[in-house]
């Protein structure tokens, strides 16, 4: 809730900020950087219960979800949230995305590692309201005394007597909200911390059309938008002839920003967009070393995120003893499976788009600002996510879409290609990290420095105002994950340089957190290994017994344990170690490893997560081998580069991902619930990989592996 | 040009464009939406399917190539109330998060234990090359193994029956 404050309520806040000097502009920067690191986003608006719940006759209920299933599992955490307090069954339960139209969509995104924790507490109030106002109804319409009515599986219970929630609610023409009513203990829930099946499921493995790409529409049509192959690209002379000529083509459509093309099918809509004879405007060939040069440590602006003690007077350049080391991360891009597009439907005085998008309300007011028209006339109905991971947090092409359908009054379903999907992904900003430390005579840090060099991640996104960046200094996407978790460290600091890219980066799955943790956590094992001290125990005892370093010193025993960690292995096999925490959510992992041929090959990993309460634990460790494979592939294989400037390679293959044959034989998840809430699970389990792997290949072979992707010698 | 085909057992006779992909035929003209457009490249078989047994992507075959074939997708592999082996292991593991890439490797799989009735892991890793972007190719490597077992828990079932 404070930060959301901080950043919309900016207008005070601004004016204080600037007036007041640099020196505490910096502090209070540094203030709100710690704040919004250990911050959960809230779920805001909650719309009265029954728009989230909707009761059928036949006593099905239909939790109208305002957060998008991209797979995370929020759907299935959600209803059996709901399911406790509502003291229904979730076989009995629904769930459907909102819509714009049903009133209860998301005041801001599906993302951030949110989607349970957001909506833990107004959720269950939600329902335990709801549950309330069918009591209510039952003893208005049967004229019972509320008192000796129950509720369970979807029933009330009245004696003997027995009414369902559906015989209630199809009398009830106007609900009365009461006031909220206590909830339940947890430790009486029946369906929270139970392992059950994906709610998804059965559609998921039987191929039901639950996908953006899927939907139709009566009468539909289909465009192809021209993109550039170049970053940094404004659209410039536009030549139809050939394109006009095209079979199948019904219109082409110019714009200032955009040509498409609508054709009968989707093969004659590519085929005229290719036809069409385009001149893309830019302004330089941009190449890597163009960006390598700009993602520099002491080159745009820095802003100081952490400060604890004086770090900065203890490691200058002249300091004796002084260890520095550098790393850096490549340009990563989010190659979800199921291509950005959407099906418009512009009539005379509204719109309907079917999209997958992960922020409904930032869709529908860029569609009605497009078309002019008022946001309640436009309807945003999301659909499942072909894999979301961020990219889906901003969707312009729906405006583009909605544009092509009123130029034609039909339905128009239109999506990129995957070259042009990869060619304008809103990509992981590369980065540069230098850590600075020194030891004690015995062996402890006494001072550790990270300073991160970084592409903008929320700076820039649509998501948050642009005043966001005088407020914050720092781009807290960026920076996500580079803070020292080693609070037992006397002095400690870090520095986000910010750094202003000539193409479009932005939210990646767990934002900063896998490249800084990657930087942080090898240079913790380089710093272990200097002091002559094991890895493990090295970190354990940089960390203080707050409660977050007593969480985050129980996943690293945890982990450590649970991997056998310090045992004899195979002969040609080592472990490697690293943790980090986001969100308030720790997590500790150890990669087990081999090389052949200059390749790593992962074996085996062992995670250990403290989210926190647990709602579903297999849909837990389902993020965490997701997210562990998903960390892998960034670290270990995949990289874009800039080349003329067009972002290289636009297809799977050639953009080398993990693949089956990468896949460890075993992931090993250990969970821990040392919180009362649950927290973050989507994002956290990806921090550390790329260091634990890095770390293994040290253990290994004594080469210290500093750049991702990790390519041994 | 005219296509004559079997599609999950039912004849069909199409008229389209020879070139056109068996994917958007499927998709678009057909209704069979289970079968996914990942790349139009054949690189990441979001869209495989089976052309008379065998695991082909369907973005970069053209119709024309399907003519008198057998062709089976995901629609036609098992349906809620009789789910092929693979889609039983499938569900058994949880194995789909967001679920989209999720037909192709059904479809790889079930082809694979067809070829190689008890594939090991090097045989799994070896033939299946698609791309799951959320990673979940730990649990679908042993839903792979679960859907032997259950294959040849079917097998021992009917072979009981037919004794009996």
């Amino acid at each position: 809730m404070k930060r959301r404050k901080f950043l919309v309520g900016s207008a005070i806040g601004v004016g204080v900020i600037l007036g007041s000097g640099y020196l505490s502009r910096k502090v209070w920067r540094r203030y709100l950087a710690g704040v919004a690191n250990t911050i959960d986003l809230p779920y805001l608006k909650p719309a009265p219960p029954h728009l989230w719940f909707e009761i059928k006759a036949n006593n099905e209920i239909i939790l109208h979800c305002p957060k998008v299933e991209m797979g995370q599992g929020a759907f299935t955490g959600l209803a059996q949230i709901a399911a406790d307090e509502l003291d229904v069954r979730v076989d009995q339960m629904q769930v459907v995305h909102a819509t714009t139209d049903t009133d209860n969509i998301d005041e801001f995104s599906t993302g951030g590692s949110t989607s349970i924790s957001s909506l833990w507490q107004p959720l269950r109030e939600l329902a335990a309201t709801m549950r309330e106002m069918l009591k209510n109804e039952a003893a208005k319409q049967h004229n019972l005394p509320i008192k000796d009515l129950s509720t369970s599986e979807g029933m009330i219970r009245h004696g003997e007597q027995q009414l369902t929630y559906g015989e209630i609610a199809a009398s009830v023409e106007t609900w009365t909200v009461p006031k909220t009513p206590p909830l339940k203990d947890p430790k009486s829930y029946q369906w929270v911390g139970k392992p059950i099946p994906r709610v998804d499921l059965l559609e998921k493995v039987t191929g039901s059309p639950i996908y953006g790409m899927d939907a139709e529409m009566p009468d539909m049509l289909f465009g192809a938008i021209a993109r550039p192959d170049k970053v940094d690209a404004e659209l410039g002379t536009v030549d139809t002839a050939e394109a006009d000529k095209m079979p199948g083509v019904v219109k082409i459509v110019q714009e200032k920003d955009f040509v498409g093309v609508i054709a009968h099918s989707y093969t004659e809509a590519e085929n005229a967009k290719n036809a069409l004879n385009i001149t893309w405007k830019t302004n330089r060939a941009w190449q890597s070393s163009d960006i390598l040069e700009m993602i520099q440590v002491g080159k745009g602006s820095p802003q100081e995120i952490q400060k604890e003690g004086r770090a900065d007077r203890l490691l200058d350049s002249s300091s004796e003893g002084l260890m520095q080391a550098e790393y850096s991360s490549p340009i990563g891009a989010h190659a979800q499976l199921e291509p950005n597009g959407a099906v418009a439907y512009v009539e005379k005085d509204k719109a309907t788009v079917i999209i997958s998008t992960q922020v409904v309300k930032l869709t529908r007011s860029e569609v009605a600002k497009r078309l002019g028209m008022k946001k309640e006339q436009v309807n945003i109905i999301p659909s499942f996510l072909g894999g979301g991971f961020g990219r889906r947090l901003h969707t312009p092409h729906a405006a583009e879409i909605a544009v092509l359908s009123r130029a034609v009054g039909r339905p128009v379903k239109c999506f990129y290609n995957r070259q042009e999907e990869f060619q304008n992904d809103t990509f992981r900003p590369p980065t540069h990290h230098v850590l600075k430390a020194k030891l004690s005579d015995n062996k402890e840090i006494i001072a550790l420095e990270h300073h991160v060099s970084s592409g903008d991640v929320m700076f820039g996104s649509p998501l948050f105002p642009g005043i966001a960046e005088h407020i914050l200094g720092a781009d807290l996407g960026a920076w996500r994950g580079g803070m020292i978790q080693y609070s037992g460290i006397p002095n400690h600091r870090a520095v986000s340089w910010r750094v202003k890219l000539p193409f479009a980066t932005s939210w990646w799955r767990s934002l900063g957190l896998l490249a800084n943790t990657f930087a942080i956590e090898s240079f913790m094992d380089e710093l272990a290994h200097r002091a002559g001290k094991d890895p493990v125990a090295f970190r354990l005892a940089h960390i203080n017994d707050s409660e977050a370093g007593l969480r985050l010193k129980a996943v690293i025993q945890a982990a450590a344990e649970k991997a056998k960690w310090g045992q004899a292995l195979e002969e040609g096999h080592a472990m490697g170690f690293a943790c980090s925490t986001d969100v308030n959510t720790p997590v500790a992992q150890v990669a087990e490893i081999s090389i052949s041929n200059d390749k790593i090959k992962v074996h085996k990993v062992t995670c250990a997560i403290d989210p926190g309460l647990v709602i579903n634990p297999d849909q837990v460790r389902a993020q965490c081998e997701g997210a562990i494979i998903m960390g892998m592939s960034a670290a270990m294989f995949e990289e874009m580069e800039v080349v003329d400037n067009s972002l290289q390679p636009i297809i799977y293959g050639p953009y080398r991902m993990a693949q089956m044959r990468d896949a460890p034989k075993e992931i090993d998840v250990v969970l821990l619930e040392n919180a009362q809430t649950p927290g973050a699970v989507g994002e956290p389990p990806l921090g550390p990989i790329g260091a634990a792997i890095a770390n293994a290949v040290f253990a290994l072979t004594g080469q210290r592996l500093r750049s991702m992707p990790l390519q041994p010698a | 040009m005219k296509i004559e085909c079997t599609i999950n057992g039912e004849k069909r006779k199409l008229e389209t464009e020879g070139s056109t992909p068996l994917l958007w035929v499927l998709r678009d003209e057909l209704g069979l939406k289970g079968t996914k457009f990942g790349c139009g490249k054949a690189a990441c078989g979001a869209c495989t399917v089976h052309v008379n047994g065998t695991a082909i992507r369907s973005c970069s075959y053209p119709i024309q190539a399907a003519q008198q074939a057998e062709i089976r997708t995901i629609e036609g592999l098992g349906n809620e109330s009789a789910l092929h082996a693979v889609q039983q292991a499938w569900q058994e593991e949880i194995v789909p998060q967001c679920g989209y890439c999720q037909p192709g490797f059904m479809m790889a799989a079930a082809a694979l234990i067809d070829r190689i009735p008890d594939p090991t892991d090097e045989d799994i890793d070896q033939n299946i090359t698609n791309i799951c972007r959320c990673g979940t190719y730990y649990r679908m490597r042993k839903a792979i193994h679960r859907a032997v077992a259950i294959q040849q828990h079917q097998k021992e079932t009917a072979s009981e029956n037919s004794t009996l």
